[in-house]
């Protein structure tokens, strides 16, 4: 029997004006047809940090995150605001392949393309107009090297991309999101499919990109929360329950329903 | 053991049905192969036809049937292509999109021989282009474009989602995505059915009969300037087809050797829609290979 | 901990121009439209195509009727087909149309059924490697090698086994038996392979043999999916035209008998539609047989849409 939790008690923090936020929501929900799957959620991501989204599946982190570069169109309605840069990116006339370019994605299951691991990075580019072959040699070598690939494929840059194991590919699929120097980078439980090697190395990998980058990463495993991330928010149902800094949540959950998930008894 | 004997009955019955089956496949090979290949010659292959009787080589149907198959495949891969696109990334699960698969479905399901007559109505009675190339190879094209359609349609949404979900994360648009991305993963199953289908044009004659027409004018093979009306390229001049010349053959010809003539000439032809299906096989297994990189 | 500054939009330049940045139509923007237009202009051409088709085949196969003043009726039940003497009676290719779908059907499903069974329950294995393939090459030789052979093969052994001229139902009935066989087996393998396999397993654990599994279970399971195959066998065996043409006889009188040179409303399209002259009567009495061909491609088609709907709502879905 699953515990009631009440949604009306929840911890959500908010960020001072001297914290510069890389993106914010506003009474962000979401709606597969008649299902409510995610229920007003404000949250602020600060620049430069990992930020994690933690829960059980079906808590609707990963329907929050896929909202935040619009590839819920066409999936699920969205309503509220995306701020990003002052600017609402959930209005209809915005232009999604800009905004995707800015805020890029990492999925579930690495997903590269059946092309070689150079063609894998330079499509995008190519297709946004960067032509120069010296330029494009350097934004593979920066972005692969960025997701601690270089070393490895350094010498096969033209063998297909399937051929790489699951945690090159993954990385391979960091790499390809970095290369379109986004802003924010949104990864959507980038080491579920990994092992545990290739997940150290992953985590490594956030560690040093957040210097560049912003990045909101959804995870169900607690200890990469912990591990990485500088904020967390906890989600439950659709409900965003807690949102502090990493820190407090583990030592210090404010509320019921968080000690409980974080405690491992939760349900 | 009433029911045993019934399942061992049944069994020696099936296995029967089964060698009848393969029988008869074998029956109809051996027949054509046998009756017809002794009659195929180099000079059957590239002879011309007595108009009248019927009798003499193939040489000019032979070469109408791969340019009317080259016409129809340039014509229907563009259009069933977009087509397949539409179906697998821009259609929405609505009514609109029910009533066009219906439509396709309606198309895929008609006679031959009533798309043929279609074509007879627009291009030879309507428009009064008369029974030529170009009629033909459009009415193969609506015969061949539900199919075609399916096939691209099948072929590219059978590429997982997430290859979708990567360009369009990069901020590539549907477009870029599906050409680039996915339409070449999907490749394999798309040349295959388009070399399948290939070997179907290439044995119709239903939709031929009134379109292409019946007759082979002599041409000059050594004129390749497509406006001249002796020139073997030129689309408007009628164009009889392999297929279309064993049926004629086989009820209109007064040739006396018709039997050993059509035999040969089907011979011809299964052995062409033989090596299209074997290429079809082929092609694919290597474009598979090359696509997802397995050796 | 308020938010202010983040509700102060547009006020420095900066953010001006990410507003502007973010709204612009870009490369990709065009792309779209570009691929949109494309795409929607290819499935509109098929569309055109399909309601031309319709449009004019049914403006042109009704002028028997609205110019020619038939009536539908004397269309429909005359025996009596002699168009240039005004005598426009279709039901003998209507007869002989039904005839050769229904026998070929008749002789083709448990040839159909028995192999499709043996490919999925006795051998997948030879069913794989020998069957489909032999399946494939029976669908990829053309109909009028199929024709050729009829005359060649059947319409000669018909002649020495019961006499006359070996043309007839018959022989149809033969030709295309051979001809729909490959579109029912497949078809009804892929009903045998829908069957779930707990079905099967279960049975098979209460100690039924296989033939009561397959029989009382399988087949039983997969009726509706056997019943769309055969449909569309008859669909194609009732369009055919070239292989039917070759071997019939292709004489429009009433069939007294299965040996006996009859005719089908494909065949006499063959041969007549050349022969007559556009807007006359014996031409558009020969539409009004194609209007009848269209309407049962279409009465198919919807057949197999209702048994698959039927089959949905059975599986309470």
């Amino acid at each position: 029997m699953l515990k009631q939790y009440s949604f009306e008690k929840t911890a959500v923090q908010t960020f001072a004006g001297n914290v510069s936020l890389a993106m914010r929501t506003e009474n962000l929900q979401v709606f597969y047809g008649a299902n409510h799957a995610m229920h007003d959620a404000d949250l602020g991501f600060p620049k430069n940090q990992i930020t994690a989204l933690i829960g059980a599946s079906g808590s609707g982190k990963s329907t929050y995150l896929r909202s935040l570069n619009r590839m819920n169109d066409g999936i699920a309605t969205v309503t509220g605001k995306i701020w990003y840069h002052d600017v609402d990116i959930n209005e209809p006339n915005v232009n999604i392949y800009e905004i995707r370019r800015h805020i890029g994605m990492v999925f579930q299951r690495p997903n590269p393309f059946a092309k070689s691991i150079r063609e894998n990075i330079v499509y995008a580019l190519k297709a946004n107009g960067i032509k120069g072959k010296a330029e494009l040699e350097e934004r593979v070598e920066t972005s692969l090297k960025g997701a601690a690939l270089w070393d490895e494929v350094k010498d096969s840059l033209d063998k297909s991309a399937l051929a790489l194991s699951g945690g090159q590919q993954q990385r391979l699929c960091i790499a390809r999101s970095i290369a379109m120097e986004p802003d924010v980078l949104l990864l959507d439980e980038p080491c579920s499919a990994l092992d545990p090697i290739s997940t150290v190395k992953v985590e490594e990998t956030l560690l040093q990109l957040q210097k560049k980058y912003s990045i909101i990463i959804v995870t169900h495993n607690m200890q990469q929360a912990a591990r990485v991330s500088s904020q967390c928010a906890f989600f439950h149902l659709g409900h965003v329950m807690e949102y502090t800094p990493t820190a407090t949540m583990f030592s210090n959950p404010q509320i019921p329903a968080t000690q409980d998930y974080i405690s491992g008894s939760f349900g | 053991m009433g029911a045993k004997r019934t399942d061992f009955i049944a069994t020696v019955i099936i296995n029967l049905i089964v060698a009848a089956v393969v029988g008869i496949l074998i029956f109809l090979l051996a027949y054509i192969l046998i009756a017809g290949l002794p009659h195929v010659s180099w000079s059957f292959l590239t002879g011309t036809t007595d108009a009248f009787s019927g009798a003499g080589g193939i040489g000019v149907q032979l070469f109408n049937s791969f340019y009317l198959l080259v016409l129809t495949m340039l014509i229907s891969i563009p259009i069933s292509l977009g087509a397949g696109i539409y179906l697998a990334e821009y259609a929405k699960d609505n009514w609109r999109t029910s009533l066009i698969r219906s439509a396709i479905e309606v198309l895929s399901s008609l006679p031959s021989v009533v798309v043929g007559l279609f074509g007879f109505l627009l291009f030879v009675v309507k428009f009064k282009i008369g029974f030529s190339v170009i009629s033909g190879a459009i009415a193969l094209t609506f015969f061949n474009l539900p199919l075609l359609t399916r096939n691209i349609e099948e072929s590219l949404s059978a590429v997982p989602r997430n290859q979708r979900e990567a360009g369009l994360s990069l901020g590539l648009s549907k477009w870029k995505t599906e050409i680039g991305i996915i339409l070449p993963v999907a490749l394999p199953g798309i040349v295959t059915g388009i070399v399948l289908s290939a070997g179907r044009v290439f044995g119709e004659a239903a939709a031929l009969i009134y379109t292409a027409g019946q007759s082979a004018p002599v041409t000059n093979f050594a004129d390749w300037n497509p406006m001249d009306a002796a020139s073997p390229l030129n689309p408007f001049r009628p164009a009889e087809t392999l297929a279309v010349h064993i049926w004629k053959v086989n009820t209109e010809g007064l040739a006396s050797n018709a039997s050993q003539l059509s035999a040969a000439a089907s011979a011809v032809l299964i052995i062409a829609v033989l090596l299209f299906n074997l290429g079809a096989r082929v092609l694919g297994n290597f474009l598979y290979r090359r696509v997802t990189a397995s050796k | 901990m308020e938010q202010t500054n983040f509700q102060l939009k547009k006020q420095d330049a900066q953010s001006h121009e990410w507003d502007v940045r973010l709204h612009r139509a870009t490369r990709a923007t065009r792309e779209d439209w570009l691929g949109r237009g494309i795409s929607y202009l290819c499935i509109g051409v098929i569309i055109l195509v399909v309601a031309s088709m319709l449009w004019f085949i049914t403006s042109k196969g009704i002028a028997t009727f609205t110019q020619n003043h038939v009536s539908l009726w004397k269309f429909l039940s005359g025996t009596n087909w002699a168009p240039d003497q005004g005598n426009i009676g279709a039901l003998p290719m209507i007869v002989g149309s039904f005839a050769v779908t229904f026998a070929a059907a008749i002789v083709a499903t448990p040839f159909a059924v028995g192999t499709a069974i043996f490919m999925t329950e006795i051998s997948p294995n030879k069913g794989r490697k020998v069957l489909q393939p032999v399946i494939e090459l029976l669908v990829g030789i053309p109909s009028v090698v199929y024709g050729f052979i009829g005359l060649a093969v059947v319409v000669p052994f018909m002649r020495h086994l019961v006499g006359g001229s070996g043309f007839g139902i018959i022989s149809a009935t033969f030709v295309l038996f051979v001809m729909v066989l490959p579109t029912i087996t497949t078809m009804t393998v892929d009903s045998l392979r829908a069957v779930p396999r707990h079905y099967k397993e279960a049975s098979l654990a209460l100690g039924a043999t296989r033939w009561q599994t397959v029989s009382r279970v399988i087949l039983r399971s997969a009726t509706p999916g056997i019943l769309t195959a055969v449909i569309f066998g008859m669909a194609r065996a009732f369009g055919e035209a070239l292989a039917v043409q070759m071997v019939i006889g292709n004489a429009a009188i009433m069939p007294k008998n299965l040996i006996s040179p009859a005719s089908t409303l494909t065949s006499q399209l063959t041969t007549g539609i050349g022969d007559t002259i556009d807007g006359t009567l014996p031409n558009n009495a020969l539409w009004s047989l194609a209007l009848i061909l269209l309407l049962m491609s279409l009465f198919f088609n919807a057949l197999v849409r209702f048994i698959a709907k039927r089959g949905q709502l059975k599986n309470g879905r």
